[in-house]
C-alpha cells in the first residue's frame, strides 16, 4: 500500500506509520518541521528497510496541501490511502482566556483539515478510489462541558467524513473516521487519565486493521464505543450535570 | 506519585513529550522506564518534576555492516531486541531486564550476564547527545570532551541529559541460545565454578539460595549460555512470549522468611538433575526478571529494596561468605539472589563493576532495613568492595564515600559541567549531599 501519512512524527501517527513501515507499506510523510520529519523517516527506514519520502504540509497554511500531497504522490509513484493524525489540542480553559488561540484551533481542526481532505479525495477518486482515514475524536460525539471548542470542531470534521462515506463510498473512496478517546500521548501529558485511557500502539494496530477493511468508523480503545454509546444516550439534564 | 521499582513513592510526576530537547530544558533529571529499584529516578524533594524520555524512541541511523546504532535515549531495550534480533543483531551486554531504555543504559552502565568478556555498556557507547547544566547540547565521546563523556557512563543522570546514545550491536548466529545449566551444593564450589565457566561461556549468570545455612549455605544453578548455531536452532524465530503478571499489589507478609525459603528450596530441587543441556528462548534465558509482569507487587505495599555489591578478588571467597553469613544471621530473606563473576573496570568513572564477585538481593522493607543496609555496607568497606546506586534507597553518604575512592575525581568533573549543582535526584540529595 502507497500511504501519504500528515503527522505521524508523534503519538499515534507515529505509532501508525511504524506498524505501516514495519509490514512492507511505502510511505510518504507530511508535516511543518523538516528536521523533525527527517529524524522520523530514519525512523521508519530503519523498521521497514524502505526508503520514506518527506514532504512540508502544514495545516495552518492550505496553500501547502496540493504541492505537498503531489510530492507523495510523485516520491510514491501513487497513492493508495492518505491518514491524517495531525491537530491541535488546547484545553477548554485555555481556548476560553485566548479567543485567538481558539479561532487558530477551530480552523486547524475543522476548516483546514477538511480542505486537505478535499484535496486528498480528488487525487484518490482520480485513480479509481482509494482509503481516507482521519483522526477525529471522540469529542466530537456529545457537546461537553471540557471540549466545548475543540469538541465543535471534531464534531464538524465527524459529520464531513460521514457525508463523504455516504457520498463516495460507491465511487471507490473508502472513509475511515477514527475516534480516539483518551489516549496516554504527549497531547495528553499532564491532563487526568480516565478509566479505559489507552496507549497509542494498540490504537494503532486497531485503526490498520479498520483500514485494511474499509471500517467507516471506529473507536480506539475498543472500550470507548461503549463508553461513548452511554454518554450519547444521556439527557441533557445529566450531561449538564455532570463534569465530563 | 512517583516511584522506582521498589515502589517507595515521592511526590512527584513526569513530564512527557517526543521533543527531549525541549523537555530537559528546566529539567533537574531524566528518567526512563523507572526500573532503577531505589530513587535514582525520583526527583530531589523541592522539584517535583522529571523528563520522562519513553515518548523519545526514535532509531536515527543503524549501519548493518558494523552493527553501529545510533537512537533517542527513550528507546527501550525491548522494542531493539524485537526489532533487531530477527536480523542477527542484539545488544552487547545481556541485562537481566529489557524494561529499559538506552538512557537508563547509559546512566546506570548497565552490566549482565557477559561482564566477565564484553564489559558494561559503556564500552559499547561510541558517542553520547547530551544537554548539560547551563542548558548546551553537545555531543561527547572518547575524543570529544572525554571528561564529561566518562562522567556520564555510570553518572546516575546526574552530569546531564542524556538525549541521544551511539553505540554498537553485535552480530549473533541465530536469536536461540545453547544453555547448560548446573545444580551447585556450596558456595566455595560455586565461585569456583562461576570463574571457570568464563573462558568458555560467552554468558554466565548464577543464582543462589542465600537463606540455606551450614553446609549447603550458597548452594544454587549456574546457567551458562552462548549463541546456538544454525544448525541447532529451532526453523522458525523466537515469538515474543506472553507473560503472567501479578494483577494487584499482595499484602506485606506475604514475603517472608518461611515462604522464601520454600520457594528456594522448590526452585533449587526443581533442577532435579546435576546438569541439563538445551535450546532455550533467548527471552527465557536473558530476562528472567521479565518473566512475570508487575513482580515488584509480590512485596506490598512498603515495597522492596535490592542490595547489589561487588567484592573485589582481592578479598578472596571469604568474602562471599562473610557476606552471606552476615545476611543469614541478620534474617534478610530473599528470593533469587544473584551472583556473578566482573570482569574489568570499564570507561565510566562511576560505573558499578569491577574484577570480583557481585552478589544482588531483594530486600523487603521492614523496620529494620535502614540497619541491615548499613550492616552490609560496612562489611562492603571492609571488603574494599563498592554497590551499585541503581538498586540503592539506602545507603548513607558517609558509607558511600568511604567505599568510593573515585568520587572526588568524579565530583571535580561533574562540578565543571554543573557548578551551580542544578542536576540532581532524591539518590543525590541522600547520597552526595545535594541541595534539596
Amino acid at each position: 500500500m502507497k500511504v501519504a501519512l500528515l503527522g505521524a512524527t508523534k503519538g499515534m501517527g507515529r505509532a501508525l506509520a511504524r506498524l505501516m513501515a514495519e509490514r512492507g507499506d511505502r510511505l510518504a510523510l507530511l508535516g511543518r518541521d523538516r528536521v523533525d520529519m527527517e529524524k522520523s523517516a530514519r525512523d521508519l527506514e530503519v523498521r521497514g528497510q524502505a526508503p520514506i519520502a518527506v514532504a512540508e504540509c502544514d495545516l495552518e497554511r492550505p496553500e501547502t496541501f496540493a504541492p505537498a500531497l503531489d510530492a507523495a504522490e510523485a516520491a510514491l509513484g501513487g497513492l493508495d490511502a492518505v491518514v491524517v493524525t495531525a491537530g491541535m489540542f488546547a484545553t477548554q480553559d485555555r481556548l476560553e482566556a485566548d479567543p485567538e488561540l481558539a479561532r487558530r484551533l477551530l480552523l486547524v481542526d475543522f476548516t483546514n483539515t477538511v480542505s486537505f481532505c478535499e484535496e486528498a479525495r480528488r487525487r484518490l477518486l482520480a485513480k479509481g478510489g482509494g482509503t481516507l482515514c482521519v483522526f477525529s475524536s471522540v469529542a466530537g460525539d456529545r457537546g461537553r462541558k471540557p471540549v466545548v471548542l475543540y469538541g465543535a470542531a471534531k464534531a464538524g470534521l465527524t459529520r464531513y467524513l460521514e457525508g463523504l462515506d455516504h457520498r463516495f463510498r460507491g465511487a471507490g473512496l473508502r472513509t475511515v473516521c477514527v475516534k480516539p478517546g483518551f489516549v496516554r500521548t504527549s497531547m495528553t501529558d499532564g491532563l487526568p487519565a480516565p478509566p479505559f485511557a489507552g496507549e497509542p500502539d494498540a490504537v494503532a494496530h486497531r485503526v490498520l486493521r479498520a483500514i485494511d477493511a474499509g471500517t467507516p468508523v471506529v473507536y480506539a480503545p475498543a472500550a470507548w464505543r461503549w463508553v461513548m454509546a452511554v454518554i450519547r444516550l444521556l439527557p441533557r439534564a445529566v450531561l449538564r450535570r455532570v463534569q465530563f | 506519585m512517583l516511584s522506582g521499582w521498589g515502589g517507595i513513592a515521592v511526590p512527584g510526576r513526569e513530564i512527557r513529550s517526543e521533543d527531549l530537547e525541549a523537555i530537559t530544558r528546566d529539567a533537574v533529571l531524566s528518567r526512563g522506564l523507572g526500573r532503577s529499584y531505589g530513587d535514582s529516578s525520583l526527583p530531589p524533594p523541592s522539584r517535583r518534576e522529571v523528563a520522562g524520555t519513553v515518548l523519545a524512541d526514535r532509531i536515527l541511523s543503524f549501519d548493518p555492516p558494523t552493527g553501529m546504532l545510533r537512537a533517542e535515549a527513550g528507546l527501550s531495550l525491548r522494542e531493539l531486541n524485537r526489532l533487531f534480533l530477527p536480523r542477527g543483531f542484539y545488544e552487547p551486554v545481556a541485562p537481566g531486564t529489557q524494561l529499559i531504555t538506552l538512557g537508563g543504559m547509559v546512566a546506570a552502565d548497565v552490566h549482565g550476564k557477559t561482564h566477565h568478556r564484553s564489559g558494561s555498556f559503556g564500552a559499547h557507547v561510541s558517542k553520547l547527545k547530551i544537554r548539560v547544566a547551563d542548558g548546551r547540547v553537545l555531543e561527547c565521546s572518547r575524543e570529544v570532551e572525554p571528561d564529561l563523556f566518562r562522567a556520564t557512563l555510570g553518572g546516575m543522570g546526574l552530569t546531564g541529559h542524556v538525549l541521544e546514545v551511539e553505540f554498537r550491536l553485535i552480530r549473533v548466529p541465530s536469536p536461540w541460545v545453547w544453555v547448560e545449566s548446573e545444580r551447585i551444593h556450596d558456595l566455595d564450589r560455586f565461585i569456583e565454578a562461576l570463574k571457570e565457566a568464563g573462558p568458555r561461556w560467552p554468558y554466565t549468570v548464577g543464582w543462589i539460595d542465600c537463606l540455606s545455612r551450614g553446609r549447603g549455605m550458597g548452594r544454587g544453578i549456574l546457567s551458562c549460555g552462548r549463541w546456538a548455531e544454525p544448525h541447532e536452532a529451532p526453523p522458525g524465530p523466537p515469538t515474543p512470549r506472553r507473560r503472567p503478571s501479578v494483577p494487584f499489589v499482595l499484602p506485606g507478609w506475604v514475603v517472608n522468611r518461611w515462604s522464601v525459603r520454600v520457594f528456594n528450596a522448590v526452585l533449587y530441587r526443581s533442577h532435579f538433575l546435576r546438569r541439563r543441556r538445551r535450546v532455550m528462548h533467548p527471552e527465557t534465558f536473558f530476562y528472567p526478571l521479565d518473566a512475570i509482569g508487575h513482580w515488584n507487587r509480590l512485596y506490598g505495599r512498603r515495597g522492596f529494596t535490592q542490595y547489589q555489591c561487588v567484592l573485589p578478588d582481592a578479598a578472596g571467597h571469604g568474602a562471599a561468605r562473610r557476606f552471606l553469613e552476615l545476611l543469614t544471621r541478620r534474617g534478610g530473606a530473599s528470593m533469587l539472589c544473584v551472583i556473578k563473576d566482573c570482569g574489568a573496570e570499564g570507561p565510566g568513572l562511576l560505573s558499578f563493576p569491577r574484577p570480583g564477585i557481585s552478589i544482588a538481593l531483594d530486600v523487603p522493607i521492614r523496620d529494620e532495613t535502614q540497619s541491615l543496609v548499613d550492616a552490609l555496607n560496612e562489611l562492603v568497606i571492609a571488603e574494599g568492595g563498592r554497590i551499585y546506586l541503581a538498586k540503592d534507597a539506602f545507603t548513607r553518604a558517609e558509607h558511600f564515600r568511604a567505599m568510593e575512592p573515585r568520587l572526588p575525581e568524579w565530583t571535580r568533573i561533574r562540578r565543571r559541567w554543573d557548578p551551580q549543582g542544578r542536576l540532581r535526584s532524591a539518590q543525590s540529595v541522600r547520597i552526595l549531599g545535594d541541595q534539596p
